[in-house]
């Protein structure tokens, strides 16, 4: 009996063994087919650039700066400083000398009309001329040792050689972070001191319409007070630009208090493109401050400007000027009577 | 010639940072200044990678292309070196870099940053110093090709996770692995640096 039983139990057994291995063998089989990618759920370079232009994480070394694993708007930035930039100085730049030398030689100087009188009226005070030139002088030091870094390599460097220019270019480096604190001291000065008289009036829209008096005739004298629209441009643009060449270069002076890296490459852009344009402005500032017209160079060189010289240019400040020397009770003013 | 480039296997990674190590010890890098770091993404969550990173030593390399004073150029190996005689320390690598590889001795307030600092591939100088010499290794760290060797944080990756050696052959490789296990995330870096990834 107890044979029969043990037979039964293997015949049984061998059964459910059988059974088992039937149903487990397709059972195995299901498991390993679906394929688990460790990457299914893993970031992907791609996918990280696409949500956000960089890619940061976690790094154990203690300058967190290099939490960035890449930034590829650094291209971007390359593409701009090397192509866009070089572009936009040449044409505004060399463009701007071509159109004074045009100036120049087309129409050439603007003459006292009624020729020099000989007798001075004051136009700038000694104060002001320091603060004009204060400001003059570092912006050519910051003019020259800027666009020495954009095209020094490309004008300078082949002249004198790499190991000359180097070391100019570190000395103009230096020059140019620290000429642009008497700059700035320079840029709040002039906007504090010319501020009043600077402020857009009437008049500037019929001297405007004249074109200034020189580009449709010269020898139309539009009225103007102290300053005249062309100057007042000027003084705004100055403000303006000086202003945002600052506030960007300062960001760039002091890398991180502020700002990261793509805030230092705006702040670059900001800064480039400014300053080129502002070049530009400037270098007619001092064409028509010097060559362009007769008479005009002297109101910064000693502070005088020959009264004819008032009367053509600034009527209405010369009469102002005139009224006041009459009320403070000097009527026999010396430097600010006519000659005749 | 060879085109050298770095491959980071980010399936591999473990964030052991050996290459860290590795590159301050053979290089002799000053205190505070990293050629190469480890970063890690998404940390802590599924899916979290990590990436080792340096001068990807780029095709048309940015920053060769803004230095102001031209002292960084392409050897004939592709391995991108710069002169630290020439060097004005600027900071314009700094900006162009996709890879934010460029290191300063100095945060530099007022342009004082010192020399810029970078991976050399373990490759010296490139310079007028000796292959080498002792001036080259002061100046730029270890030349380790010249002795025929790859740079050691690739050379001594416990997972081989970093690769480095010519482009094509590092490229086969990580193909290679792709195919048998399945599964890859990419050459992380490598349409940035080299305008082309690698396809499977």
């Amino acid at each position: 009996m107890s044979r029969l039983f043990a037979r039964i139990r293997f015949v049984v057994g061998a059964l459910a063994l059988a059974s088992l291995i039937t149903f487990a063998a397709p059972l195995h089989a299901q498991q390993k087919t679906p394929f688990i990618d460790p990457d299914a759920s893993a970031v992907t370079e791609q996918k990280l650039l696409q949500q956000y232009p960089r890619i940061e994480g976690r790094i154990l070394i203690p300058d967190q700066r290099e939490s960035v694993l890449m930034q590829p708007a650094g291209r971007q930035w390359d593409y701009f400083h090397e192509v866009l930039l070089h572009w936009l100085g040449a044409i505004v730049i060399v463009g701007m000398v071509g159109l004074l030398a045009a100036a120049y030689f087309f129409l050439g100087p603007i003459r006292i009309s009624a020729g020099r009188s000989g007798c001075k009226v004051a136009r700038f005070s000694g104060f002001e001329r320091f603060v004009h030139w204060l400001t003059a002088t570092s912006f050519v030091v910051l003019g020259i040792s800027g666009l020495n870094i954009t095209f020094g390599k490309l004008l300078l460097r082949p002249l004198i050689g790499p190991d000359a220019f180097s070391a100019f270019s570190q000395i103009a480096k230096y020059a140019h972070n620290f000429t642009a604190f008497p700059f700035m001291l320079g840029i709040l000065l002039i906007m504090g001191m010319w501020f009043k008289d600077n402020i857009p009036r009437k008049v500037d829209v019929e001297w405007l319409k004249q074109g200034g008096g020189f580009i449709k005739s010269k020898h139309a004298h539009p009225p103007a007070g102290r300053f005249n629209a062309g100057e007042k441009g000027v003084y705004w643009i100055v403000l303006g630009a000086g202003a945002l060449v600052s506030l960007s270069g300062l960001l760039l002076l002091f890398p991180f208090y502020v700002a990261n890296i793509p805030q230092m490459q705006f702040a670059q852009v900001v800064h480039a493109v400014v300053a080129v344009l502002f070049v530009a402005v400037i270098l007619a500032h001092i064409y028509i401050g010097t060559l362009g017209m007769e008479g005009a160079f002297e109101a910064m060189a000693t502070g005088e400007v020959d009264f004819n010289w008032a009367k053509e240019h600034h009527n209405l400040w010369l009469e102002e000027q005139l009224a006041k020397s009459r009320s403070t009770d000097h009527p026999q003013h010396p430097s600010a009577m006519p000659a005749e | 010639m060879a085109r050298m480039k770095f491959l980071c296997d980010a399936d591999r990674c473990i964030e052991c940072n050996a290459c860290v190590t590795a590159c301050k010890n053979e290089n002799e890098v000053p205190w505070g200044l990293n050629r190469r770091r480890v970063v890690t993404i998404n940390d802590g969550q599924p899916g979290e990678r990590s990436v080792s990173m340096a001068c990807m030593h780029c095709t048309d390399a940015p920053c060769a292309s803004v230095c102001p004073v031209t002292c960084i150029f392409s050897d004939a190996d592709g391995i991108v070196l710069h002169s630290k005689d020439l060097c004005i320390g600027c900071g314009y690598c700094f900006y162009a870099c996709p890879f934010g590889a460029p290191q300063y001795p100095r945060v530099g307030n007022f342009g004082s940053r010192g020399k810029m600092d970078k991976c050399t591939y373990c490759a010296g100088g490139g310079g007028p110093e000796a292959p080498g010499s002792s001036e080259e290794f002061k100046k730029y760290g270890s030349n380790r090709i010249a002795q025929g060797k790859l740079p050691l944080c690739a050379e001594m990756c416990s997972t081989k996770s970093l690769l480095a050696g010519d482009g094509e052959i590092i490229a086969q490789i990580y193909k290679e692995r792709v195919i048998k296990r399945g599964y890859g995330s990419g050459a992380w870096g490598w349409t940035t640096a080299y305008h082309e990834g690698i396809a499977v």
